[in-house]
């Protein structure tokens, strides 16, 4: 299972202009509210693992009145690395709605395809639910395996909701984003 | 693969209620012994677009083919005789007679169809055994509960064997284990029969059972969740 990937989201913010780890954070934390608040050394630690593997690099430093700060910005490699992981469909399980919800802001934030994306994940839901229903539908299938498949499709249809929602909102979701 | 050619086809469909638009060029294709979910949000033409494909409205624009006859060019006498022997139509609720029995329900298409009293009786009580609203069968629909209610009108919709039955919402006012019920019913024995089903919803859940989805937004079919 793909987990919600710190180093994709900060990409993401890399993307839509360089930035120091204390901006980083500091709209990490705005963008996603209902997700932990990042650490400034969980942050400091992804971006030097980003230099590290060619996908983010030093832009120059920043000291804005203040403590000097070094700023990063996404390399080539960065952004084809982001717009792989924006556009990859989160395996259709319950509770991967915080991956779903990343990907839809960092798409939207980096200029990427919102709009494909859910598609593309509202299909891999549809069909996961299809699997889920035709096994509970079969004839003499265990009591233990109807609950089950109940308890997932019931989380499946909750993120898809979500997901048909978003479709329709993408319009002024993606002004409310793109607004400084 | 290629594809066998669909049983029914709907192309480029256009259709306004007075000055509101609600099907603007939806194509879709029903194949025989396919099950197809039609979904999308409340406007988006779903039922309107059951009502071209069923021949109950005639579209503005657009032709619907149904095995090589194209609706449009049929008469009204030709298109209801369509209707009775090939569609069976289930709606969200009200569509059972309420002064009728469970059997004579089911039994009036038959009846219709000019099928003699015993026979029709028999083959009605034939497809309630089937969607295990037997024992009803004496009742009046106003002493039946939802689920019990619709299994009845899925019975009535597939009693003349239709080729398709067109299903609008039939769960719409069922809880979930009463909608399992029916769309269970109805699924099993649309594949027993080799019947072609075009389901109308707004649940994934219920589109689930379904071997295909097509979503309709602002009326016409988008590529949005549509899958093979």
């Amino acid at each position: 299972m793909i987990a919600m990937s710190t180093r994709h989201i900060l990409l993401g913010l890399l993307a839509t202009g360089p930035s120091h780890g204390y901006d980083l954070k500091r709209r990490h934390d705005e963008r996603f509210p209902q997700a932990r608040p990042l650490a400034y050394g969980q942050v400091y630690t992804t971006l030097q693992r980003l230099v590290r593997d060619g996908l983010a690099e030093v832009d120059g430093t920043d000291s804005d009145g203040g403590p000097e700060r070094t700023v990063y910005r996404p390399t080539g490699e960065g952004t084809r690395e982001l717009s792989r992981w924006a556009a990859e469909i989160a395996p259709p399980a319950p509770f991967v709605a915080n991956e779903i919800f990343a990907k839809v802001v960092v798409a939207i934030l980096s200029g990427g395809d919102p709009a494909g994306y859910l598609s593309a994940q509202r299909a891999a839901h549809m069909e996961r639910m299809r699997e889920l229903t035709a096994l509970k539908a079969a004839p003499g299938t265990d009591l233990a395996t109807v609950l089950s498949a109940d308890y997932a499709l019931n989380h499946l249809d909750a993120d898809l909701r979500w997901m048909n929602t978003t479709a329709a909102r993408l319009t002024t979701l993606t002004a409310e984003v793109d607004a400084p | 693969m290629s594809r066998p050619v669909p049983l029914l086809t709907a192309r480029g469909l256009v259709k306004a209620h007075g000055s509101t638009p609600a099907l603007r060029g939806a194509s879709v294709e029903l194949h025989a012994g396919e099950i197809l979910a039609v979904t999308g949000p409340s406007g988006s033409g779903k039922s309107t677009l059951l009502h071209c494909l069923a021949g109950i409205v005639r579209p503005d624009e657009g032709s619907v083919t149904y095995d090589g006859r194209r609706l449009e060019e049929l008469s009204e006498q030709r298109l209801s005789a369509l209707r009775r022997t090939e569609f069976g139509v289930v709606f969200q609720f009200g569509q059972l007679v309420p002064e009728l029995t469970v059997l004579d329900n089911v039994a009036l298409p038959l009846l219709l169809a000019g099928t003699d009293r015993a026979g029709a009786r028999t083959r009605a009580g034939a497809w309630l055994e089937r969607f295990g609203v037997r024992g009803q069968d004496g009742m009046r629909p106003g002493e039946l509960s939802g689920g019990q209610a619709q299994r009845v009108a899925l019975a009535r919709a597939l009693v003349t064997s239709p080729r398709v039955v067109f299903a609008d919402e039939p769960t719409g006012a069922l809880d979930s284990l009463a909608s399992e019920q029916v769309m269970t019913a109805l699924v099993h024995t649309a594949r027993e029969a080799g019947t072609a089903v075009l389901l109308i919803t707004h649940d994934a859940q219920v589109a689930a059972y379904a071997d295909r989805e097509v979503r309709l937004r602002d009326g016409a079919a988008a590529a949005l969740g549509v899958t093979a």
